[in-house]
């Protein structure tokens, strides 16, 4: 049986994610009961969290978490590793053993500082530096996989029901301003843990629900500008573009929402002349960006979250708020576990963005 | 009976119980296949003149005629075939090149044909496109590769110039003179209304046509017949032409029978002389000649149109569109060996030049290599049959495809393949003016628009079936396609999965 990677592999899920907009920090219990009603979005085939604000000591360092198959790999990878960056700190990342989880492959964290003196002489911005690092661990070091890249945050993910996932990292002893999770029913996969969601790069990290119709038109776009879609899932993908252009192009997060879930023709025509301008622009310039097929996603940041369903609105997606809290979730049960007196729920529109950001200074 | 005898290829099957005589086959056919016998008053045939156009078929008001393969064969021979043979018998009579028309006829592979279109099942919709909106809109032209905003933080709005047509389907290049002026309007007007593009081919523009000139691509090609700035203005885009599917490497030929009245002014050449297109261009020697053509042709036209090269389909195409891409073109056609034309030199017409499919799959590619894609648009033609074509042209990564036979077709072409004799009875590939007339413009003009339009709706109900309802996520979208009897090789190429797999 091929491994995720060299097959592409379709699959529905479930998506939940909670944000202060004040910058408290929560710990992951709440996001991890707001899967346990829609566990059967999932197959056990995979679950996952990203979590921001969770390294505040380490605020400055690119926090990467990676899967290893075995110690040559990991003294490999680690070896690749001291060229690029010092190593601040290494650790093993603390799980519980739990029979639900199995098949544990080595995983570490790193903390990591990129080298001024290397980062000079390659005449690369920072992020790029350590994006391309990324890219070079898993694509050329067999049985090493960086799963989380990004700084303050991190991304813990396996093969299982994602409820088992977040007791299996002990995601309760972790703090976070902004949580988001993940629970995945692939049609077949073979079970591999890089296989599983939220999918990172940098501090970027998606967590999707669907199945995309543009994937292979999207993914022959964005290998253009030096990505490599490994893992041929919507998610990857979808990242790729999120970082492209969000970090690469400028764009702003809007502008981003009116390339990827684009308004129609048809609509932009009905909008006043700047506006129309400016997303007939937008469709013009990144027509192969543009994902159609259903979807449902959230895209965390340092600093915030955008979820945005596709122009159709294929997939399900409500959200809500209470206090200084917004909620989203594949259905509005798992916001109701997580405060069930939430407000103002409601489901956006296709295409429609909801951008939240937490307040300046408090992440 | 001569040595240079050759059957006629064609039987006329006349049904005397069903023929009245009224001469209406006669009066039809330019070839004079049919005549009238005055003293038996019945109708007779001389079918060495048939070229099986249908003409008098369709016109028969009793239907009495039939137009079928002669069966007199010579003695069967798999390596000497008929057409072989009469071949032999026509060069050693005439010593000369033979002449054909109308694309490839030969039995290479069609790889359209051997590519499936993928479906939606279970794991993600399909769309219905009479119940939700369905986006066939193209832009050709130069991308920026990066946004620039004003000082407000907005975006910059400006883009490179721009075609914009409603579905990724254009009417490809036919000179006036060529073909009619009745054909010309059809065409032009079609393409006003359908909101996409015909192309001028290598005669200028007729005065009468300037008025589609925003639906118009003008062409510039080795003979510069009819170029002018005014000509160059008023056209939406202009096409280098530097080599045609149906015949690459050499030039064209339209003989001064032709260049009569309108045709020689619109080229600008004195009539009844030859109008000889060379081979190469005889400023563009090589790739940084090109350059300083497209640049001229911007200069002169104010950087307001884009510039399209179209280049046939040669072994080397890749790297030749790489270097057109880095010349300065904002869109490169490509056509394949199966294009058609009014007329090539047989053997050019059979053995020169490469598959369409493989072309596009290895252009494309090779621009995304080299991270250039979006420098220019793909346009790709010969041959272009069908919706699916277009969709699954789409899929390996055109952003339009060019279309004339099917155009052509659509305003009465039997596709009997004699267009270099000047005689279409369909009024298409003549300048004489009884000949012309026979293609009303009013009912050109619709059949290509319904033509058009039909293909449309077949484009939307494939594109429903993948789940994508916007045409720009098909460009490029391999996963979309497997092929199905083909070698690794050929796949590799194609850059797409087996069926199965």
């Amino acid at each position: 049986m091929k491994l995720e990677g060299q097959v592409r592999i379709p699959s529905g899920c479930a998506i939940s994610a909670v944000i202060s907009k004040e910058g408290r920090r929560m710990t992951g219990e709440k996001i991890i009961e707001s899967m346990i009603p829609m566990h059967d979005r999932s197959n056990g085939l995979g679950g996952g969290f990203a979590a921001y604000g969770i390294y505040p000591e380490y605020r400055d360092y690119y926090a990467f978490h990676i899967f290893y198959d075995d110690s040559a790999a990991k003294s490999e990878c680690e070896n690749f590793l001291k060229e690029s960056f010092e190593i601040v700190n290494a650790e093993i990342i603390p799980i519980r053993k739990i029979p639900e989880i199995t098949d544990v492959p080595l995983i570490w964290r790193y903390f990591l500082d990129p080298l001024k003196s290397v980062l000079s002489r390659r005449q690369l911005d920072e992020k790029e530096y350590v994006a391309r690092a990324v890219t070079a661990v898993n694509t050329k070091i067999n049985g090493a996989y960086v799963f989380s890249s990004g700084k303050n945050m991190g991304v813990f993910k396996a093969v299982g029901f994602p409820e088992d996932v977040g007791r299996f990292y002990r995601l309760e002893e972790y703090e976070a301003y902004s949580w988001t999770a993940h629970g995945r029913y692939p049609t077949n996969t073979p079970g591999w843990w890089g296989g599983a969601h939220p999918f990172a790069l940098l501090d970027y990290s998606i967590v999707h629900n669907g199945e995309i119709s543009s994937y292979d038109a999207n993914r022959r776009c964005i290998e253009m500008y030096g990505y490599k879609c490994t893992l041929q899932t919507d998610t990857e993908v979808i990242t790729y573009i999120a970082d492209y252009l969000l970090r690469r192009q400028g764009l702003t997060l809007e502008e981003t929402a009116s390339v990827i879930a684009a308004p129609f023709w048809s609509t932009i025509n009905g909008k006043d002349e700047t506006e129309r301008k400016t997303l007939s622009y937008l469709r013009t310039v990144y027509p192969s960006l543009l994902i159609t097929g259903p979807f449902s996603i959230i895209l965390g940041f340092e600093g915030g979250l955008m979820a945005l369903n596709d122009r159709l609105k294929l997939r399900s997606m409500v959200c809500a708020e209470k206090d200084d809290k917004v909620f989203i979730g594949s259905e509005e049960a798992a916001i109701r576990v997580m405060e069930p007196n939430a407000e103002n729920i409601y489901a956006p529109a296709g295409g429609e963005p909801v951008i939240v950001k937490v307040k300046e200074g408090a992440f | 009976m001569s040595l240079n005898y050759i059957t006629p290829e064609f039987e006329i099957k006349r049904n005397y119980d069903r023929c009245i005589s009224c001469r209406v086959c006669e009066r039809q056919c330019a070839n004079e296949a049919h005549i009238y016998d005055e003293d038996s008053k019945i109708m007779l045939a001389d079918e060495s003149k048939c070229v099986d156009c249908q003409r008098c078929v369709s016109l028969c008001p009793t239907h009495a005629l039939k137009i079928v393969k002669n069966e007199c064969a010579f003695r069967e021979n798999a390596n000497w075939q008929s057409d072989t043979i009469k071949e032999i018998y026509k060069q050693a009579s005439s010593g000369g090149v033979l002449l054909s028309s109308m694309g490839n006829p030969k039995p290479l592979p069609v790889y359209w044909d051997k590519m499936l279109v993928n479906a939606s099942q279970v794991t993600n919709p399909p769309i219905d496109p009479l119940r939700e909106p369905m986006e066939t809109k193209v832009f050709l032209g130069k991308k920026p590769s990066r946004p620039e905003r004003n000082a407000d933080g907005s975006l910059k709005t400006d883009l490179p110039p721009q075609l914009e047509l409603s579905m990724p389907v254009m009417f490809s290049a036919m000179s006036y003179g060529s073909i009619s002026y009745n054909a010309h309007e059809s065409l032009a007007r079609a393409a006003a209304e359908l909101g996409i593009y015909y192309n001028t081919g290598e005669g200028g523009l007729h005065e009468d046509f300037y008025a589609y000139g925003p639906n118009t691509i003008v062409q510039v090609a080795s003979g510069r017949f009819g170029v002018h700035e005014g000509y160059l203005s008023a056209g939406a885009a202009i096409e280098i032409k530097m080599g045609q599917g149906a015949k690459p490497g050499i030039g064209g030929h339209l003989p001064g029978t032709k260049i009569v009245g309108d045709v020689s002014r619109t080229r600008m050449i004195p009539e009844g002389s030859d109008a000889i297109s060379p081979a190469p261009h005889h400023d563009i020697y090589s790739i940084e000649d090109l350059r300083q053509l497209v640049y001229s042709l911007k200069e002169a036209t104010q950087y307001k149109k884009p510039v399209i090269v179209k280049v046939a389909a040669v072994h080397n195409i890749a790297a030749i569109a790489s270097g057109i891409a880095r010349s300065g073109a904002d869109i490169i056609a490509i056509d394949g060996f199966r294009g058609g034309t009014g007329a090539a030199p047989t053997r050019i017409r059979d053995n020169v030049g490469i598959p369409i499919e493989l072309a596009l799959a290895a252009v494309d590619q090779r621009l995304r290599d080299e991270g250039i894609r979006n420098d220019v648009s793909l346009v790709v033609g010969g041959s272009i049959r069908c919706a699916s074509d277009v969709v699954k042209a789409i899929a390996l990564g055109a952003d339009a495809c060019y279309v004339a036979t099917a155009a052509l077709l659509a305003l009465g072409c039997h596709l009997c393949r004699t267009c270099q004799t000047g005689k279409c009875n369909w009024g298409i590939a003549t300048q004489r003016p009884e000949l012309v007339k026979r293609l009303n413009p009013n009912i050109g003009r619709e059949r290509l628009v319904n033509l058009m339009t039909a293909w449309k709706h077949e484009i939307k109900e494939l594109m429903g079936g993948m789940g994508i309802n916007s045409i720009e996520t098909l460009r490029g979208n391999r996963l979309m396609l497997r092929g199905i009897n083909m070698t690794e090789k050929e796949l590799e190429i194609l850059g797409i999965s087996h069926a199965g797999e």
